[in-house]
């Protein structure tokens, strides 16, 4: 929602048709990305979560109202003893969730990206990243993955937790990277904050690459390529790799390294990949450019000197439109086909 | 720790004379850094005397026992209140009661845990202390651990919403071994703080969540003891609070009758005139 379309508040409407003639309406909350042509996993943060509580009796988990949209119902039910009903009051969820790592404990506390990073956010720095407390903060809806407004769409939650000292991030592309993360960030004995792709949830990295394993802290090859290398996280990692498909149909070749782990950052594979021989870099993430991984690949290239041709993929600076998810995902660039149509435009 | 500390935490002062010790080590830490908390000091170290030489379980040489008693200090700003009485339980050493505020102290001017033994949780960002001290007794209760967690918070407090989404919290996981101690003074920093945010009758709000309810003047021991043992040993299936009404910069009459702020200033000379005015009321 920029400046110059709230003057358009009271212009009147018409229905507006989607490309095959029917309604587009709002995605659904409960919606996932699962649209996308790849198979499928139903809940698997919920379903790792009681894997690695089974092995660690310290894991209790709590959410704000928002167990069943964030997966955890499925812990909730498995494991009703250990799991926290905190109410919608996330102020709460954080600082109890900081009492009971006091406690020995193993806390998973779920809820929405926008209101863990934004209402709960001095509860989070002081309560628990100040003290290096190892509660798992576990947040769905992140970037723009609802069409329902600003109010749901987290697109300056990596931005604002790279700032907070101790606080480890993870942008995870899919269910093989949930599945991978959980027993992972289980182990950590630090703050974690992890956005939450739930419900169907596509498996997308090892269909690319067979041997892919999830590793905290590692930005992994998924495909090589010699004209351009994208640098993606989250979901857009799973937009890459289509566009690269795509783009091969015009004779680029593009490699894409991913990056789920935003902090601490593996500015080490980063730069060796960017040394390599003339292509253009570009960075793709579900966040705003201010902030995130763009920024961070960026500052990690400069202060090494390493300056290849470089470009961002991500969301504006902005408050983005209420709307279908699709046509915002097109709006806003986040498209395989916006993405590679882009990348041809720089070459 | 030295045979000497532990011969003053284990020594038979009443706690008219623990209130005493640990209002004046906070003079003395004022004194050092010319500043401090001193009208808050002054005005809970009764609480803290009843809290730490009659209610709380704890072992001073091992600040981290697990059979301990919790007490959260939510108010960071009172950290000078708090380390007196650390001191006075031999849990600080006392011989570092001039490094108070300094670089490299272990007591820096706000309270917090990775700083200080005995320092339970980070306060100073307020309305933090109470959600964590819901989460501690969940902790407990998970372990089947009997002790009881302490939350030291403050009036003004009350007017963090956060406070409010841990006390329905409180009672909706029947924490009976929550203990909420709120030091009434009616002082914020921009001036009395029923006249910030209408507090209301504040027993009635905490009754009608849920809570065991008692207020009772904080300046007077022995009500403060009863009001300490009635909570504890109440059967009601969910958690206490008590309000202490206190009187800043209670003991040193001079700084009493001033215009009471939420940070009295006490100029340089006059340090040394509040510890000879103490001396003046030491108990026998």
């Amino acid at each position: 929602m920029t400046i110059a379309s709230m003057q358009r508040k009271y212009e009147p409407r018409k229905v507006q048709l989607g490309p095959d003639g029917q309604r587009v309406a709002t995605t659904a909350m409960i919606a996932s990305l699962a649209a996308e042509g790849y198979d499928t996993v139903a809940a698997p943060f919920g379903h790792a979560l009681v894997d690695a509580a089974k092995k660690d009796d310290k894991i209790v988990g709590l959410s704000a109202d928002l167990a069943k949209y964030t997966d955890l119902h499925i812990f909730a039910q498995a494991m009703p003893d250990r799991f926290y009903q905190m109410g919608m009051a996330e102020q709460l969820l954080m600082s109890a969730a900081a009492g009971l790592a006091r406690e020995g404990f193993n806390p998973f506390a779920t809820t929405y990206a926008v209101f863990a990073s934004r209402r709960a956010y001095d509860f989070i720095a002081m309560a628990i990243a100040e003290e290096n407390l190892p509660v798992k903060i576990c947040c769905a809806l992140p970037g723009l993955t609802t069409g329902y407004g600003p109010s749901h769409q987290a697109t300056e939650d990596l931005a604002i937790f790279r700032g907070l000292p101790n606080m480890t991030i993870i942008d995870p592309c899919d269910a093989d990277d949930i599945m991978g993360m959980v027993p992972q960030i289980a182990a950590h004995d630090g703050p974690v904050y992890t956005r939450l792709p739930r419900g169907k949830v596509p498996t997308v990295l090892t269909r690319h690459k067979p041997d892919y394993r999830f590793q905290l802290g590692k930005a992994q090859m998924i495909r090589e390529g010699k004209d351009v290398l994208i640098v993606s996280t989250g979901f857009m990692t799973m937009r890459a790799l289509d566009a690269a498909e795509k783009l091969t149909a015009d004779n680029i070749d593009v490699a894409v390294l991913h990056v789920p782990t935003i902090k601490p950052f593996d500015a080490e594979t980063i730069l060796a990949e960017a040394r390599k021989g003339g292509r253009l870099v570009v960075t793709a993430e579900n966040h705003t450019v201010v902030g995130g991984l763009g920024e961070a690949v960026a500052r990690t290239l400069l202060t090494n000197s390493v300056t290849p041709r470089f470009r961002m993929i991500g969301l504006p600076d902005e408050f983005l439109e209420a709307g279908a998810l699709p046509t915002l995902h097109d709006m806003y660039g986040l498209t395989v086909d916006k993405v590679a149509e882009r990348i041809k435009g720089w070459l | 720790m030295t045979e000497e500390r532990r011969a003053s935490a284990t020594s038979n002062l009443s706690l008219e004379q623990r209130a005493w010790n640990i209002r004046r080590k906070a003079l003395l830490m004022g004194e050092v850094q010319g500043q401090g908390y001193i009208g808050q000091a002054l005005g809970i170290a009764d609480i803290l005397a009843a809290s730490y030489f009659h209610a709380l379980e704890y072992r001073a040489e091992d600040p981290e026992w697990e059979g301990r008693d919790r007490f959260l200090l939510s108010i960071g700003h009172y950290a000078i209140a708090l380390y007196s009485v650390l001191m006075e339980a031999g849990i600080l050493p006392e011989d570092e009661l001039e490094t108070y505020g300094m670089d490299d102290s272990r007591m820096p001017m706000s309270g917090m845990a990775s700083y200080t033994p005995g320092m339970e949780i980070t306060g100073g960002s307020l309305g933090h202390g109470l959600g964590i001290a819901v989460g501690m007794a969940l902790g407990l209760k998970r372990k089947v651990n009997p002790a009881f967690v302490f939350n030291l918070m403050s009036d003004g407090e009350l007017g963090e919403g956060s406070t409010w989404e841990a006390v329905m919290s409180a009672v909706q996981h029947k924490l009976d071994n929550l203990i909420c101690l709120v030091d009434f003074n009616d002082q914020q920093a921009d001036g009395k703080s029923t006249a910030a945010l209408a507090q209301g009758d504040e027993l009635k709000k905490w009754q009608a969540f849920g809570w065991h309810t008692q207020r009772v003047d904080g300046n007077d021991l022995s009500a403060v003891v009863a009001a300490f043992d009635e909570a504890r040993a109440t059967d009601h299936p969910g958690p206490r609070v008590i309000v202490f009404d206190t009187r800043m910069c209670k003991g040193v009459d001079f700084l009493e009758t001033r215009e009471i702020t939420h940070f009295v200033r006490v100029e340089a000379d006059e340090w040394s005139k509040a510890l000879a005015v103490l001396e003046e009321g030491k108990p026998q």
